[in-house]
């Protein structure tokens, strides 16, 4: 073989080296944080934490129970506003392909998940909270539903163009009417990609942080009440982290734990359902 | 002497400014196979399209001049009506990939929601399958997919569920170009059993399969219906040089 030839080989085996080894790299980041977090967080984790409040400075134990319910309404309220809106908007984009309107309406989304989280909660602030006159869940939800929607939208938009005009064409062909065609027809053959749009935007907001600073607030005490403060994960990681309590880091540590756990459940929980409710075309 | 069941007055359909087809007079007779042949382009996939307003769901189409069906104008009526008279197969098999073979073949009810005793679903399904000389090659796997099928039987599902919503006639836009050859002479040989029943309007740009399955033959160029007769009139002595250019190979 000639030295032009094993040179050349030699460097193809060099570049496909390089590849696996930054393949490999990635993943380091991940590990890295999930074995400190586990290490740090999973011997805080127990009955005892996940049912009970914050006990005040000084007294030891306590539990994130009302962060953990507050995260959870405030998710649920969030996601009830913005996964209809989402996935009809998404399928309107993906059957008005070329219109004014769909083009100006995706420019807008895209700008939209560009937005910075902690300018949608400060927008939030001052729309929702200073003129209802107080920190409110209903505030967090719908400032949330603003980071949810341009996820739900393009997730629903992307998977919906990817099916076939013959899939539509066989419906109208039966004299199915327009909605009945997108229902019983599109919805259903594109499922799986809409819920996985779905499942992670609600993984995505989980975490955020920023928008509930100025909105939910917080709240050291169990509440239901979605037109009051309330806590939740992202916002008791943030306070207890930062104050100067032991107590206070082991919880923040417990709920890091749980919060990572619940999203990365919500994401093998999509990859199945993906896998699962796939329509083989 | 055999009843018109479709016929057309002055037909124009064009997508925006492009006039694609022009000035269609055609008069189909019930109980026929109509193949409609001509070079790519000529505007009679468009025509059939016309035929039940498919046509029209492409942004910027449109349609002028009339189509009687049974003498009512199927461009004044619903879109929706039309369609359930007029069935329609298309150029691939298209199954709904998300429901089984039974209810695919009852798709026409159940997707518009049609309530129909179950009894009465068992019949239509077996009824349809039947006729389109499937129900003994999926008669134990009802309850699969659709598109777990091979393609020639996909098509042949496709026609069944055209056919279980017991439509006056049949449009096919060349059914059997994605299919294999003995794909192709069965469903060729469910034409001649449909026609009892139905009208069959066949867009092809298959001469030989124009000549083997249809009564009667039309031949379209550039927009226009050139030629329209007896299918054996129209291959061994046809009136106009370019149908007689295109049936001679000398264009295509």
């Amino acid at each position: 073989m000639s030295t032009k030839i094993k040179y050349r080989i030699g460097k193809s085996g060099v570049f496909q080296g390089l590849t696996i080894a930054f393949a490999f790299a990635c993943v380091i980041p991940l590990i890295a944080i999930l074995l400190y977090i586990i290490k740090a967080g999973a011997t805080k984790i127990n009955w005892h934490f996940l049912t009970n409040v914050p006990k005040p400075v000084g007294e030891s134990g306590g539990g994130i129970a009302n962060a953990l319910l507050g995260s959870m309404l405030i998710i649920l309220l969030a996601s009830i506003i913005a996964i209809p809106i989402g996935i009809l908007c998404g399928i309107f984009l993906s059957e008005n392909k070329k219109s004014k309107l769909a083009y100006w309406s995706r420019l807008c989304v895209d700008v939209l998940q560009g937005i910075p989280s902690i300018v949608i909660g400060i927008v939030a602030y001052f729309w929702l909270v200073k003129p209802f006159g107080g920190f409110s869940a209903i505030s967090g939800s719908i400032a949330l539903a603003i980071m949810m929607l341009p996820i739900v939208i393009r997730s629903t938009e992307e998977t919906l163009k990817l099916l076939p005009d013959s899939l539509r064409e066989a419906g109208y062909a039966l004299g199915l009417p327009f909605h009945r065609v997108i229902l019983k027809v599109i919805v259903p053959c594109g499922v799986s990609g809409i819920l996985s749009g779905v499942m992670l935007s609600v993984a995505r907001i989980a975490g955020e942080t920023a928008p509930l600073l100025f909105t939910a607030f917080g709240n050291p005490y169990l509440s239901t009440d979605m037109r009051k403060p309330m806590q939740s994960l992202p916002l008791l990681i943030f306070n207890y982290a930062t104050s100067p309590y032991n107590d206070w880091h082991d919880l923040a540590w417990g709920a890091s734990m749980i919060l990572l756990v619940w999203v990365l459940l919500l994401n093998i929980f999509t990859k199945l359902i993906t896998r699962k409710w796939k329509v083989q075309l | 002497m055999e009843s018109t069941i479709i016929k057309s007055v002055d037909y124009n359909a064009y997508f925006g400014t492009n006039h694609v087809v022009k000035n269609v007079n055609i008069e189909i007779p019930k109980n026929n196979v109509i193949a409609v042949m001509g070079p790519s382009g000529c505007g009679k996939t468009t025509f059939l399209r016309g035929i039940n307003r498919m046509h029209e769901l492409i942004p910027g189409a449109t349609a002028k001049g009339q189509i009687l069906l049974n003498n009512e104008d199927v461009l004044e009526m619903h879109p929706i009506f039309v369609r359930l008279k007029i069935g329609m197969v298309f150029q691939r098999p298209n199954p709904f990939p998300n429901l089984s073979i039974y209810d695919n073949v009852i798709a026409g009810y159940k997707l518009n929601g049609i309530k129909i005793s179950k009894a009465e679903k068992d019949r239509i399904v077996e009824h349809s399958l039947t006729r389109v000389a499937l129900w003994n090659e999926v008669k134990d796997s009802l309850t699969k997919k659709g598109s777990f099928l091979s393609g020639g039987q996909q098509q042949r599902l496709c026609i069944a569920r055209a056919v279980a919503m017991e439509p006056e006639v049949l449009l096919f836009d060349e059914p059997t170009s994605a299919l294999d050859p003995i794909s192709t002479s069965t469903v060729e040989e469910l034409f001649h059993e449909l026609k009892s029943n139905y009208t069959l309007i066949i867009v092809t740009h298959n001469m030989q399969q124009a000549a083997r399955v249809s009564d009667k033959t039309a031949f379209f160029y550039m927009g226009e219906l050139i030629e329209y007769d007896d299918t054996k009139q129209m291959f061994t002595n046809p009136t106009d040089t370019r149908t007689q250019n295109y049936i001679t190979g000398r264009f295509s």
